[in-house]
């Protein structure tokens, strides 16, 4: 059975339906997120599950997956990141095309996990911005599918201005990453 | 030599009876024989352990160092693990430098197994291989600046400010 997305708030009439952009926009986007699955260990294990027909994660519009960061919406980091892997997962991050979301999932995405060693980046958000962390180690599929989940909501209503607003390139630039 | 199956006693005999005094200590670990010889003689003792026709220990199966910052003068241990294929034996090589100048001979001439094991053991405790054709880190990032192994660093990651140590038992 095919569901279809509900149309936006609106004003409709005999031929017409008008709504803001925002809303139409935004609705597009939370239901064709790209993800780029960036996967280290083990809950990239779990991704694959999630990708799987079990859970199935095309039922949310993001079945096509992308393994160039050029044409992804979604960065998703599954496992442990070691510093020496730190300036790849950024090079990765520069090279999306806004609008971009990130999700950390899992403990070790997230802040280190048991990893607190010398060669762990403890937090993928010691590098770039992350907008949804899952818990977990690693989490359930349930729980990844959560994430996104929480990730559709975001763009969904985010506004189409945030990503030229001064705060947002001042969030980037603490990270140091380069605005266009 | 006789082709007589190998065991801890015939090759402690072998190696004492070819280099005497230059065997400064041995003894049986786990069954398996280690012999320690001074850090200058580590070319010559393997070298002759890997050409001996009745020894042949020809594969370097681990090549590492050990740090026991209490040892004044002889800090780093060099253990090299040999074993011989062809007669179905195993032994333990240690050599020990101090930390000031950790230096010792590449057995990267005589195994070519030698280099990124060599790479690794300077990666991580600073072994300075002389003779090594590149040495330079290869786990660590680059920009590494201490050898992460030696016990007077940290091993835990030293950025972090979030962590109450009464949760740890500290």
């Amino acid at each position: 059975m095919v569901k279809m997305v509900e149309a936006p708030e609106g004003v409709e009439g005999q031929g017409f339906f008008a709504t803001s952009l925002d809303k139409v926009i935004g609705m597009a986007r939370a239901n064709s997120l790209w993800p780029l699955p960036f996967a280290t260990s083990c809950c990239g294990i779990e991704f694959m599950a999630t990708m799987g027909a079990n859970y199935d994660l095309a039922r949310f519009g993001s079945e096509r997956l992308s393994f160039s960061p050029r044409q992804a919406d979604l960065l998703m980091v599954m496992g442990t990141i070691a510093k020496k892997m730190g300036p790849v997962l950024k090079q990765v991050y520069d090279q999306m095309a806004e609008p971009k979301w990130v999700i950390a999932v899992g403990a070790c995405a997230s802040s280190g996990g048991i990893f607190d060693t010398y060669s762990v980046l403890q937090g993928i958000d010691r590098i770039i911005p992350v907008d949804v962390y899952v818990p977990g180690c690693p989490p359930r599929p349930e729980q990844i599918i959560e994430g996104v989940m929480k990730i559709q909501d975001l763009a969904r209503n985010e506004s189409l201005r945030r990503r030229n607003s001064d705060e947002y390139k001042k969030m980037l630039e603490s990270y140091n990453i380069e605005t266009q | 030599m006789s082709m007589a199956e190998l065991n801890n006693e015939n090759v402690l005999k072998a190696l004492t009876d070819a280099f005497g005094d230059a065997l400064l200590h041995s003894e049986m670990q786990f069954g398996m024989l280690n012999v320690e010889i001074p850090a200058d003689r580590n070319l010559d003792i393997i070298g002759w352990l890997k050409s001996n026709e009745s020894l042949k220990m020809e594969f370097l199966t681990d090549l590492c160092a050990v740090h026991y910052p209490e040892q004044k003068g002889r800090e780093l241990a060099v253990v090299y693990h040999l074993h011989s294929w062809t007669r179905n034996y195993r032994m333990r090589i240690k050599c020990f430098v101090s930390a000031q100048k950790p230096e010792i001979a590449s057995l990267t001439g005589l195994y070519n197994a030698a280099n990124w094991m060599e790479r690794e053991t300077f990666d991580f405790y600073g072994v300075q291989f002389s003779g090594h054709p590149d040495l330079r880190r290869i786990l660590n990032m680059d920009e590494m600046d201490y050898h992460p192994l030696l016990k007077q660093y940290a091993l835990e990651d030293e950025t972090r400010d979030d962590k109450d140590d009464s949760f740890f038992g500290r």
